[in-house]
C-alpha cells in the first residue's frame, strides 16, 4: 500500500505531494521535512528504501529532483521502485507532446504543479525539454 | 493504495482519447499561478514564503467571497488554493467554494471543483455530505466524463451512511459498454468494501463478471477486490483458484496488449498482484497448491531478463512458492534465485534478497547457513538499512547456541543508530531473546543493563515488566532464583555507586524494587548503605517524580536498623511536605513503616511479593453486607445498562442507537454469509507465522506454538541423517577455541564458503558463531524454536494464579509494591474472612463424613464431577453467612442423622439415573423431619422434598407449600397426605425461573398433624444457584449470529484465563462447559463462542476472546440479569478451578 508520493528538491522543498491516508494538514511539514532529511541524507551507493518509523520510503533521485513514496512495510519495495520511474516515464510522454512556449525558469516545477491539477494545457516547450534531459539523463 | 497510482496512470491515455484536443491553451507568463510559483522558487527563507502565502491566501479569500467571481475565475482560484494547501497552508475557507464549483461549473471547471474536493477534505469531513447529490446528478449524467469524474471521486472518498443512496447507480456502471466507465465503478466499489463491507455482499457475483471483463483493465481493477477478500477469507474463493492461474498464465505468456508492457515485460504490477492472490489461497492447501505449481514454474523462467522489475517479480514469486505447500524442484529454484539476489553487486538486490532469506528462513534454516559468508559482510556493510535487515535475519535463526553472537550484534547497532523507531523494536527483540535463551545469569543481567540503558525511557513497558517478574516469579530450582537476584543485586549495586545520573528512568525504576526486594540477598551488605544509595536518586535533578515514588517504596521495604531508620526519617521528612501527592502518600508510609517495624513486617512481608494478590472482582466478601443493606430496605443494585434501558423505557421514542451487535471482528464472520465459520482475520492470521507482515516484536512470539510443516526438501518431519554432531556438544563456541576448529570444518563444506584462509579467518570464526545450530540435526528445533531443553528461564508452571497477563504482570509485579495501603486492606478483609470462617467451622467438621456420604450415593458417584457447583453451593439458607466461605463443601448434616443416607433411595425410580444435588436437611420438627435435594433434567429441574416420619405413628394431612419470588413452582404427581411411621414420602415439585437471580431462593412451609394433637408447621427454605438452570443450547454458528443480533440485554467483563494449558481459551471455555454446563458453539484462534439456555427456553450467548491474558468476555441475553447472574458464576467457576 502506497501511503503518499512527494517530490522535492535537493534543497528540501516540497514540490508535491499527494497523500492517499489523511494526515493533518499542520502534521504534513514536520513530516514532509523528516522524510526528506531521511532520504536526502544518503549516498548515491546506497540502498533506496530506508525504514521510517513504522513504515517504508522508497526513494528515487532524478537529477536535483527526488521522488519518494511512503509503503507499508508489507510492499514488495522494487516494485514501487519502478512503479516511480514507470510514473515519471509517462510523465515525460505525456507531457512531451505540449508545444508552447514560456521561460524555462522554475518550469520543471510548473510542469508538477500543472499535473496535479492534471491540467494539460499549460506547459511550455522549455519546460518539457528540461524535464526531457532531467529524466532521461538518469 | 498503489492502485490509485495505478488507476491515475492507467487513467491518463483513455482520457486523452476523451479529449478532443490535448493540451493546446497556454500558460501565458502573466498567468496568477505561475507567478505565484515563480514567486515562492525564488524566495530563500521559509519566513517569506510563509508571508508571500498568506497574502495569496487572503486576496484568494476575498476573491472567493465576491459574487461577481465567475465560476471560470473561481477554477484558476481553486487551483491557487490546492497549490497553497498542497505547501501546507490551510486553506479551509476554500472548501465550500470546491463543492460548489463541482456542482455548478461546466464540465472542465466541475473537473477542478472534484479535484480541488478529494484533495482538500477527508474521509470524515461534514462537508463531504453536500457532494453527495453533486455525484449522484452526475452518475445519472450522459456525459461519459462528468460519469468518470464521479466515479473517481466516489473511488477516492465518500460518506460510508451515504453508501446505500448511489449504490444501485454504480453497480448499474458495471454493465456499462464504456470499459473506462466499468473499471471505475468497480474502482469505486472496491472503495465501498473497504469502508463498508456489509454493503457490497449482494454483488459478490458481479465481481466474478468484473474478474472475467473483456477489457484487461476492469479485470485488474477487479483484482484488487479479490486480494483483499482472499486476504480475509481463502476458503471462499478456492474456486477461483484456476481462473486465477489462467489469468497469470495469459500475462506471463505476453497475450495481453503492448500497452501494458513496461520496459518489454508484460504488466509486472499486475503479475505481482496475482502472485500475492495466489499465495493467500494456496497456503496450507495442497490441491490448490498443485494447480499453480506450473505457472508459477513459467513465472520463473520467464523472469529472467536484467531488469529491476523482474528481480520484483522474482521476488514476489519466490514469496509466494515459499508460502504455499511445496514442491522440491520450485523450492530449488526459488532458492537460487534468493542466491542470485543475496549475491548480488546491486545493493537494493541485496536488500530484497535478505527480505527474502528472513521470510524463507524460517522454512529452510539451512538457505541461510548457504549463505553466511554474505550475510557475514552484509552485517558490516556501510548502509545501515541492509545491517538492520541482517539483524532481523540473524534474529530470526536465534537459537540457544548463538544467542550471545547475534545479540552482541544487536546491541553493537543499538549503539549506532539513532533512530527511535528502530532502537524501540530492537531493544524489545533483544529482551526477548535474552529471556529464551540466556546462556548464564550472568550474561542475562548484563545484556537487560545494556538493553535498560541503551532503551531508556523509550522502550516498551512490557519489557521491565517481564523482567521484574521473571526475578520474583524465579524458576523451577530455589537456588537458581537466589544466584540470579544476588547477582543483579550486586551489578545494580555497582550501578549506583558510579554514576546513576546517566541512568534511563526506567532503569532506575528497576533497580529500586529490585534492591527493595532482593538486597537483603547480599549478607555483607547492611541496609543503610543501600538506603544510602537509595537516598542518593532521590537528589538528583533528573530523577521523574515517578521513580521518586519507586525509590521511596524499595526504601520502606529496607529500613531496618537504626541507621536506615535514620535514613528514611530524613528522607519522609523531606517528601512529606512534597506537592506530589504519590510521593507525599510514600513519604507517609515510609515514615509510619520505619517506626513500626511490626507493621511493616505485616505491611510488607519479605518474598510473599511473589504470590500474585488474588482479587475477588465478583466482590463475594461483601454478600454478607448487601444482603443486610437489602434487608434494611435498600434498593437493588442494577447495572447502568438496565438503569439507562429502564430510563429510556418512559420515553415513547427510542433514541439510542441500535446496539453495536458483535464485537466487530466477530460480526465480519458471522454476517458474512460466505463464511459463516472463519470467526475472524486475526484468529485465521494467528495460525500461520510465515506471514510477513507479522514483523515486529510479536513476530517471533507466534513461532513457539506453531509448528512448521515443511522446508526445502519437504516435510522436514523426515529427520535427515544427522551430519554435524560436533556442534551440538559446543555449548557456546565462542569460548572454546579447539572446539571451534571443528565448527569450522564441518561448515567448509557449504558451497559459498570460500577459502581464503587469512584475511576471512575473523569472518568465519564470527560465521560458525553465527550458524552454529543452524546444522540439519537443530533444523527441526529452530523452527519451532522449540528446544525447551535449552531455555534457560522457564517460567514456573504455575497454577491459576500464573493466568495473569502481561497487563496484570504490570499490576504484580510492578505497580503491587508501591500499594502499602491496599495491602493493608486486603489483609484486614483477609482477616475478617477467617474470623468468618471460624463461626462456620462447626459444620466444617462434618465435612469428612459427609463427603464419605457422597461417596456411598451410588447414584452420586457418576455425577459427581457435574453436581459439584451444585453441592458447593446448595447449601441451606439457615446458615446464609457461611456462603461467603463456600469453600468448603460442607453440608449441612448432622453427624448423629445417618438416615439421610438412604434417602437417595427413596428418589422416584425414574430419577434415579439422573444427577441430583446434595440431599440436605431443612427442617425438624418433633419427628418430622424435611430434607430436599434437586435433580436436573434435560429440559426441567426437580426440587425433591423428603419428608421423613421418625415417630411411631403416621402423620397426617401434610401439606408443603413451597413458594419463591424467583420461580414458577408446580407440583408434579401427587402430593402425599400421610407419611405412615418410620417412612418417607417425597414430594415433586418442577421448577422454572420467573426472574433471574444469582441464587434463588425458595420459602416454604410443611403443615401437619399428628394422629393425637394439634396442627404443627414449620417453615423452612431451600437455596440453589441459577447454574441448576443453566443448559446447554445447540445452535451452529449462523444461528448464533442472529441470536446475537436479536439480544438487548448484555454484560461484558473480563475473567481469568487458565493458562495451565497448552490452549488457555479451549481449557478455559472446557471447564466453563462442565461447570455450568454451556455449549461451546464454536473456538476459532483467540475467540470462542458460548450458548447456553435458562429454562426452559431462555437462551444466552457468550462471546470470548483472549486479550492481554485475560478472557474478555460479553453476554447477550434477552431476559434481564440473565447476563449479569451468568458472569458471576463464571467466575466462580473459574475461581474454583
Amino acid at each position: 500500500m502506497i501511503k503518499f508520493v512527494l517530490m522535492v528538491n535537493r534543497q528540501g522543498q516540497t514540490r508535491l505531494s499527494r497523500y492517499y491516508e489523511s494526515v493533518e494538514l499542520n502534521r504534513r511539514a514536520a513530516l514532509e521535512a523528516d522524510v526528506v532529511r531521511c532520504c536526502l541524507s544518503r549516498k548515491k551507493d546506497q540502498c533506496s528504501f530506508v525504514e521510517y518509523k513504522d513504515f517504508k520510503l522508497v526513494y528515487r533521485q532524478y537529477a536535483a529532483l527526488y521522488i519518494v513514496v511512503g509503503v507499508t512495510d508489507s510492499e514488495n519495495e522494487l516494485s514501487i521502485y519502478e512503479l516511480v520511474h514507470n510514473f515519471v516515464e509517462v510523465l515525460d510522454k505525456y507531457f512531451s507532446r505540449v508545444v508552447s512556449s514560456g521561460p524555462a525558469d522554475g518550469s520543471r516545477l510548473k510542469l508538477f504543479t500543472q499535473l496535479r491539477t492534471r491540467k494539460r494545457s499549460e506547459f511550455s516547450k522549455s519546460a518539457v525539454a528540461l524535464v526531457k534531459k532531467t529524466f532521461v539523463s538518469v | 493504495m498503489s492502485d490509485v497510482v495505478e488507476k491515475t496512470l492507467t487513467a491518463l491515455p483513455s482520457l486523452l482519447s476523451l479529449d478532443s484536443q490535448p493540451g493546446s491553451a497556454k500558460l501565458s507568463s502573466t498567468s496568477k499561478l505561475g507567478n505565484l510559483i515563480r514567486g515562492i522558487t525564488e524566495l530563500t527563507s521559509k519566513h517569506e514564503e510563509e508571508k508571500l502565502i498568506q497574502r495569496e491566501l487572503s486576496a484568494i479569500k476575498e476573491q472567493v467571497s465576491s459574487p461577481n467571481t465567475t465560476m471560470r475565475q473561481m477554477k484558476e482560484l481553486m487551483v491557487r488554493t490546492i497549490y497553497c494547501e498542497m505547501l501546507g497552508y490551510e486553506a479551509s475557507f476554500s472548501y465550500i467554494h470546491a463543492i460548489k464549483l463541482a456542482q455548478q461549473g461546466t464540465v472542465l471547471e466541475k473537473r477542478v471543483g472534484y479535484l480541488a474536493v478529494s484533495l482538500f477534505l477527508n474521509e470524515n469531513h461534514e462537508l463531504l455530505l453536500l457532494l453527495v447529490n453533486t455525484v449522484l446528478k452526475d452518475l445519472q449524467s450522459t456525459n461519459l466524463i462528468e460519469v468518470c469524474m464521479a466515479l473517481t471521486v466516489v473511488s477516492q472518498m465518500f460518506p460510508k451512511d451515504m453508501i446505500p443512496a448511489i449504490l444501485p447507480l454504480v453497480e448499474e456502471k458495471l454493465n456499462h459498454p464504456k470499459e473506462i466507465i466499468r473499471r471505475k465503478a468497480v474502482l469505486a466499489l472496491y472503495k465501498f468494501y473497504l469502508i463498508a463491507p456489509n454493503q457490497v455482499q449482494h454483488i459478490h457475483n458481479k465481481f466474478r463478471k468484473a474478474l472475467c471483463d473483456k477489457d484487461p483493465g476492469v479485470m485488474t481493477a477487479s483484482l484488487h477486490i479479490y486480494l483483499q477478500m482472499i486476504q480475509e477469507n481463502p476458503e471462499g474463493y478456492k474456486d477461483l483458484t484456476a481462473s486465477f492461474v489462467a489469468i497469470l498464465k495469459q500475462v506471463v505468456g505476453g497475450k495481453l496488449p503492448m500497452d501494458f508492457n513496461y520496459h518489454s515485460v508484460p504488466a509486472p504490477w499486475l503479475q505481482i498482484q496475482l502472485l500475492r492472490i495466489l499465495s493467500f489461497l494456496g497456503k496450507n492447501d495442497q490441491s490448490t497448491s498443485e494447480i499453480m505449481h506450473e505457472v508459477l514454474d513459467e513465472s520463473l523462467r520467464r523472469a529472467e531478463m536484467n531488469h529491476n522489475i523482474t528481480y520484483a517479480i522474482l521476488y514476489e514469486c519466490v514469496k509466494c512458492i515459499y508460502t504455499i505447500h511445496p514442491k522440491s524442484e520450485l523450492l530449488e529454484k526459488a532458492a537460487k534465485c534468493i542466491g542470485n539476489f543475496v549475491l548480488s553487486p546491486k545493493i537494493n538486490l541485496k536488500y530484497l534478497g535478505l527480505k527474502a532469506l528472513t521470510y524463507v528462513v524460517q522454512q529452510d534454516p539451512k538457505l541461510a547457513l548457504q549463505h553466511q559468508m554474505t550475510i557475514i559482510e552484509c552485517l558490516d556493510h556501510p548502509d545501515l538499512i541492509i545491517k538492520r535487515e541482517t539483524l532481523e535475519l540473524l534474529f530470526r535463526i536465534t537459537n540457544a547456541q548463538n544467542v550471545t553472537v547475534i545479540v552482541e550484534k544487536m546491541l553493537e547497532f543499538l549503539r549506532i543508530s539513532k533512530d527511535d523507531h528502530t532502537t524501540i523494536d530492537l531493544v524489545g527483540k533483544v529482551a526477548e531473546l535474552a529471556e529464551k535463551y540466556a546462556p548464564d545469569n550472568e550474561w542475562f543481567i548484563e545484556t537487560m543493563n545494556t538493553v535498560f540503558s541503551v532503551g531508556g525511557d523509550m522502550m516498551q513497558p512490557d519489557i521491565p515488566n517481564s523482567f521484574l517478574k521473571l526475578l520474583s516469579e524465579g524458576f523451577d530450582s530455589v537456588e537458581e532464583d537466589r544466584k540470579l537476584r544476588l547477582f543483579a543485586v550486586n551489578s545494580y549495586i555497582s550501578l549506583l555507586q558510579g554514576e546513576p545520573g546517566k541512568l534511563p528512568q526506567r532503569f532506575l525504576q528497576v533497580i529500586s524494587w529490585v534492591l527493595g526486594e532482593y538486597s537483603h540477598l547480599r549478607e555483607d551488605l547492611e541496609a543503610a548503605v543501600v538506603q544510602r544509595l537509595l537516598a542518593r536518586l532521590l537528589d538528583m535533578k533528573n530523577c521523574s517524580s515517578e521513580t521518586k515514588s519507586w525509590v521511596l517504596t524499595a526504601m520502606t521495604k529496607l529500613c531496618e536498623g537504626a541507621s536506615g531508620v535514620s535514613v528514611a526519617q530524613q528522607v519522609s521528612e523531606t517528601y512529606s511536605s512534597s506537592l506530589d501527592t504519590v510521593l507525599r502518600q510514600r513519604a507517609q508510609e515510609l515514615q509510619h513503616l520505619s517506626q513500626d517495624s511490626e507493621l511493616r513486617a505485616k505491611a510488607l512481608p519479605r518474598g510473599v511479593g511473589l504470590e500474585p494478590v488474588e482479587v475477588d472482582s465478583s466482590l463475594s466478601f461483601l454478600d454478607g453486607f448487601v444482603s443486610e443493606a437489602l434487608a434494611a430496605g435498600a434498593a437493588p443494585y442494577k447495572p447502568p445498562h438496565q438503569r439507562q434501558e429502564e430510563l429510556a423505557g418512559t420515553k415513547a421514542l427510542s433514541l439510542e442507537p441500535y446496539g453495536l451487535s458483535l464485537p466487530i471482528s466477530m460480526s465480519s464472520c458471522i454476517t458474512d454469509r460466505q463464511s459463516p465459520t472463519l470467526l475472524s482475520m486475526s484468529s485465521g492470521l494467528s495460525g500461520d507465522s510465515t506471514d510477513l507482515s507479522h514483523k515486529g516484536g510479536s513476530a517471533a512470539l507466534k513461532l513457539d506454538g506453531v509448528k512448521r510443516v515443511w522446508g526445502r526438501e519437504g516435510y522436514l518431519s523426515h529427520k535427515e541423517p544427522v551430519e554435524e554432531p560436533a556442534q551440538v556438544e559446543v555449548p557456546s563456541p565462542v569460548r572454546s577455541p579447539s572446539r571451534q576448529g571443528e565448527a569450522d570444518s564441518s561448515h567448509s563444506r557449504t558451497p559459498t564458503l570460500t577459502p581464503t584462509p587469512e584475511s576471512d579467518q575473523e569472518k568465519q570464526q564470527l560465521a560458525s558463531s553465527l550458524f552454529v545450530g543452524l546444522g540439519s540435526q537443530s533444523s527441526v528445533c529452530l523452527m519451532g524454536k522449540s528446544e525447551q531443553t535449552t531455555q534457560r528461564f522457564r517460567r514456573k508452571a504455575k497454577g491459576h494464579s500464573a493466568a495473569s497477563s502481561t497487563s496484570e504482570q504490570m499490576s504484580n509485579s510492578a505497580v503491587s509494591p508501591p500499594s502499602t495501603v491496599d495491602s493493608l486492606l486486603c489483609n484486614n478483609l483477609l482477616d475478617s474472612n477467617i474470623t468468618s470462617e471460624l463461626a462456620v467451622s462447626s459444620p466444617k467438621r462434618t465435612s469428612q463424613l459427609s463427603q464419605g456420604l457422597a461417596a456411598t450415593n451410588g447414584t452420586c458417584d457418576a455425577d459427581t464431577e457435574l453436581l459439584e457447583s451444585d453441592r458447593k453451593e446448595s447449601k441451606p439458607a439457615v446458615i446464609t453467612d457461611s456462603y461467603v466461605v463456600a469453600a468448603d463443601p460442607a453440608p449441612h448434616a448432622d453427624p448423629d442423622r445417618p438416615k439421610d443416607l438412604d434417602l437417595s433411595s427413596h428418589l422416584p425410580a425414574e430419577l434415579s439415573g439422573l444427577s441430583h444435588s446434595e440431599i440436605t436437611h431443612l427442617c425438624t420438627n418433633q419427628n418430622l423431619e424435611l430434607s430436599a435435594c434437586h435433580v436436573q433434567k434435560e429440559d426441567s429441574l426437580l426440587l425433591i422434598v423428603f419428608i421423613s416420619n421418625s415417630s411411631d405413628s403416621a402423620v397426617q394431612q401434610i401439606l408443603v407449600q413451597v413458594d419463591s419470588d424467583e420461580l414458577e413452582v408446580s407440583c408434579v404427581g401427587d402430593s402425599p397426605v400421610e407419611v405412615r411411621s418410620h417412612s418417607v414420602a417425597v414430594c415433586q415439585y418442577s421448577l422454572s425461573v420467573k426472574r433471574p437471580a444469582v441464587h434463588i431462593e425458595l420459602a416454604g412451609m410443611v403443615s401437619y398433624q399428628l394422629p393425637a394433637g394439634s396442627p404443627q408447621s414449620a417453615p423452612f427454605s431451600y437455596k440453589l444457584p441459577l447454574t441448576s438452570f443453566i443448559r446447554p443450547l445447540t445452535v451452529s454458528t449462523e444461528e448464533y449470529g442472529t441470536m446475537w443480533l436479536a439480544f438487548s440485554h448484555d454484560t461484558r467483563q473480563n475473567l481469568t484465563l487458565i493458562s495451565d494449558d497448552q490452549e488457555p481459551l479451549t481449557a478455559t471455555l472446557n471447564v466453563l462447559k462442565r461447570r455450568l454446563q454451556l455449549h461451546v458453539v464454536e473456538i476459532i484462534g483467540m475467540e470462542g463462542i458460548v450458548a447456553c439456555r435458562l429454562l426452559q427456553d431462555q437462551p444466552c450467548l457468550m462471546h470470548c476472546r483472549v486479550h492481554a491474558g485475560t478472557l474478555a468476555v460479553w453476554l447477550r441475553s434477552p431476559v434481564p440479569d440473565l447476563p449479569d447472574c451468568l458472569i458471576y458464576h463464571c467466575q466462580r467457576a473459574l475461581q474454583g478451578h
